[in-house]
């Protein structure tokens, strides 16, 4: 009973907030986009089409590239790679960080001190630098190889930041009488800590979303992306190698730009608003 | 603070140990035999080739035992010696990085340092400043969701193509040989300007947005509300919660500093700026172990510094880690 009580109120403060309302239908405008973009062309993303370096009109929405491949087409197409990549990357982010973090957290003293060590060399190797290497040693890759190795390096912040709220929730009554009880500590965590860091977990995914799509955009621009498929990242690629900006060609790489910066924006504007439907304290008078 | 600065130090020489290990590590395992591939490209006779590979593999290096190329690898380390280039052999690693490295630090160094003064400044100054809050702000976070290089190709687009008044490509003019004189450095300064904007641009965004954010907490803590309470003026009671929303943006350029690496390579890559960035690709292009090692060690050691300076910072600015309390230990 209680907890349907909450669960209207959160919906309450959650449907009011312009942040996060404005953030939702910018995302979900994408997410549809991606879904619908692919019936609405007849051609397929690598396609030779039409006349070359046509800017936009009614016949080729977006305009054709300077092999005559029909923009609107690979750009539909590319839409749905971010999502992809965003939440299985950013997914198995947030996971390694949740477990390194409770672990951490949890435990203290010496496990803690150890995984410091492992998150704070992970971080100082540059991640982007092992992706590099690793994706020029697999010829053949996909979306999917591209986000794990992503989620595989991206963790260690959501790490630390789930460390320190763990380490503040550990010491409190409610979990020293779980302990006392006789509680096993996955248990504990699972069920006492984490419920309780909810939205700080939500918030850590949504941020985790966001990097890894614009850390896939950037392995894409440099050719070590996927080797199959086309992806926004790519197609600022291939408009950048093949002159896009010395013919003026700014319909080529002005959407796919466009598309992340907007999906990742829209992203993190959705992130301040779901703090302020947490915490009270944030809303604005 | 003296146990501070122990724990943060045994961190970093461990770090540093790991990380040097991962670095002599990975490109080993990497596919295809470097030597083998320059000799392919020299395109020799067979015997030659073979005599050439006995000759270059002990050049390099590899034909000793693993542990022993490990320990040689750390020997040569210390007396800065970084092997030889093979794609632009025979010119040593170490030189090779050293013409790069200025121009990372040209670039990188005051994109970073004025973005987080100025994005802080503006962040603390944007915070529940209505007007502020909802017109500048969302445009804070466009910038900070911007991908690095599309922003870079629209400033060259727009600036180098249709305006026509910054080159997009190079450190300076291909017509000039460096020289101390004005020209020399108005055109490096010209080439310098495009590819700092978009990197400022985008840090400004972050910084921007995670001060607005920091500051909001603060102002609801506690003794910001205290210290109104007690008729304290606004500007004292946001200048306190300033220099507590300080630390956690401090501890953030620390954590950040992987993505500006990152960042980094693909505006250098955008505007050819012949940086690390730029050579890494190279290297990794023509399979170039040793170019691929030194450029990483670099970034290594350039990002630990980096963390150094930040825990120094830390000191300065938070007095408790200088009393020996805890504080934040990040």
């Amino acid at each position: 009973m209680k907890k349907q009580k909450k669960k209207n109120e959160f919906l309450y403060f959650a449907l009011r907030n312009n942040k996060l309302r404005i953030g939702l239908i910018v995302v979900l405008f994408f997410l549809v986009f991606a879904a619908v973009g692919p019936m609405l062309t007849d051609h397929s993303p690598r396609e030779y089409v039409g006349p070359a370096g046509q800017p936009p009109s009614s016949e080729y929405w977006f305009g054709t590239t300077t092999f005559g491949q029909d923009v609107f087409t690979q750009f539909v197409y590319g839409l749905y790679p971010v999502f992809l990549v965003g939440i299985l990357g950013g997914g198995l982010g947030t996971l390694i960080g949740m477990l390194v973090g409770f672990t951490a957290g949890y435990r203290g003293g010496l496990v803690d001190e150890g995984l410091n060590v492992v998150t704070n060399v992970i971080l100082v190797i540059p991640a982007f630098a092992l992706l590099l290497i690793i994706a020029a040693y697999l010829t053949v890759r996909g979306f999917v190889v591209e986000s794990i190795f992503i989620g595989l390096t991206a963790w260690p912040w959501a790490a630390r930041a789930i460390r320190a709220q763990t380490f503040s929730l550990r010491t409190r009554d409610f979990v020293d009488l779980a302990r006392l009880s006789g509680m096993k500590p996955r248990k504990i965590i699972f069920t006492e800590i984490a419920p309780n860091m909810m939205s700080y977990l939500v918030m850590t995914f949504i941020l985790q979303f966001g990097g890894a799509i614009l850390i896939a955009a950037t392995l894409d621009f440099i050719g070590l992306g996927p080797t199959t498929g086309i992806s926004l990242g790519m197609m600022m690629q291939y408009a950048v190698l093949w002159g896009a900006l010395q013919l003026g060609m700014w319909w080529w790489f002005v959407p796919p730009g466009a598309a992340i910066a907007a999906i990742v924006g829209a992203l993190y504007v959705m992130n301040v608003g779901l703090d302020e439907v947490f915490n009270p304290k944030l809303r604005e008078m | 603070m003296r146990r501070y600065f122990a724990r943060k130090l045994f961190i970093y020489v461990v770090t540093f140990f790991l990380a040097v290990t991962i670095d002599w590590l990975i490109p080993r395992f990497m596919p295809g035999n470097p030597v083998q591939n320059m000799l392919s490209r020299a395109a020799v006779r067979a015997e030659a080739a073979e005599v050439m590979y006995g000759y270059y593999t002990r050049a390099f290096g590899l034909d000793v035992p693993v542990w022993q190329q490990y320990l040689n690898f750390w020997n040569a380390l210390f007396h800065g010696d970084l092997g030889t280039s093979i794609y632009l052999f025979p010119t040593p690693v170490t030189k090779v990085l050293m013409d790069a490295v200025p121009y990372d630090i040209f670039l990188l160094l005051p994109a970073i340092l004025l973005s987080w003064f100025a994005g802080n400044k503006f962040g603390a100054f944007a915070a529940r400043t209505k007007r502020l809050d909802n017109t500048v702000l969302p445009l804070g976070y466009i910038l900070t969701a911007t991908p690095y290089m599309w922003l870079g190709i629209l400033l060259a687009w727009a600036f180098g193509i249709v305006l026509d008044v910054f080159p997009i490509a190079g450190a300076y003019s291909y017509t000039m040989a460096p020289h101390l004189s004005w020209t020399f450095i108005g055109s490096v300064l010209k080439h310098w300007f495009l590819p700092f904007a978009s990197l400022f641009m985008i840090f400004f965004g972050g910084w921007a947005i995670g001060m607005r954010n920091m500051i909001i907490y603060e102002l609801e803590a506690d003794y910001s509300h205290y210290l109104e309470a007690l008729g304290a003026p606004r500007k004292l009671v946001r200048k306190y919660a300033f220099r507590n929303a300080i630390l956690p943006q401090l501890t953030g350029l620390a954590l950040q500093l992987g993505v500006i690496v990152a960042g980094a390579l693909v505006t250098e890559v955008v505007f050819s700026y012949p940086g690390i960035g730029y050579l890494i690709l190279a290297a990794i292009q023509n399979q170039d172990y040793f170019l691929i090692q030194g450029c990483f060690l670099f970034i290594i050691i350039g990002v630990l510094l980096a963390n150094f300076a930040i825990d120094i910072a830390y000191v300065l600015v938070d007095p408790r880690t200088r009393k020996g309390m805890t504080g934040e230990t990040a």
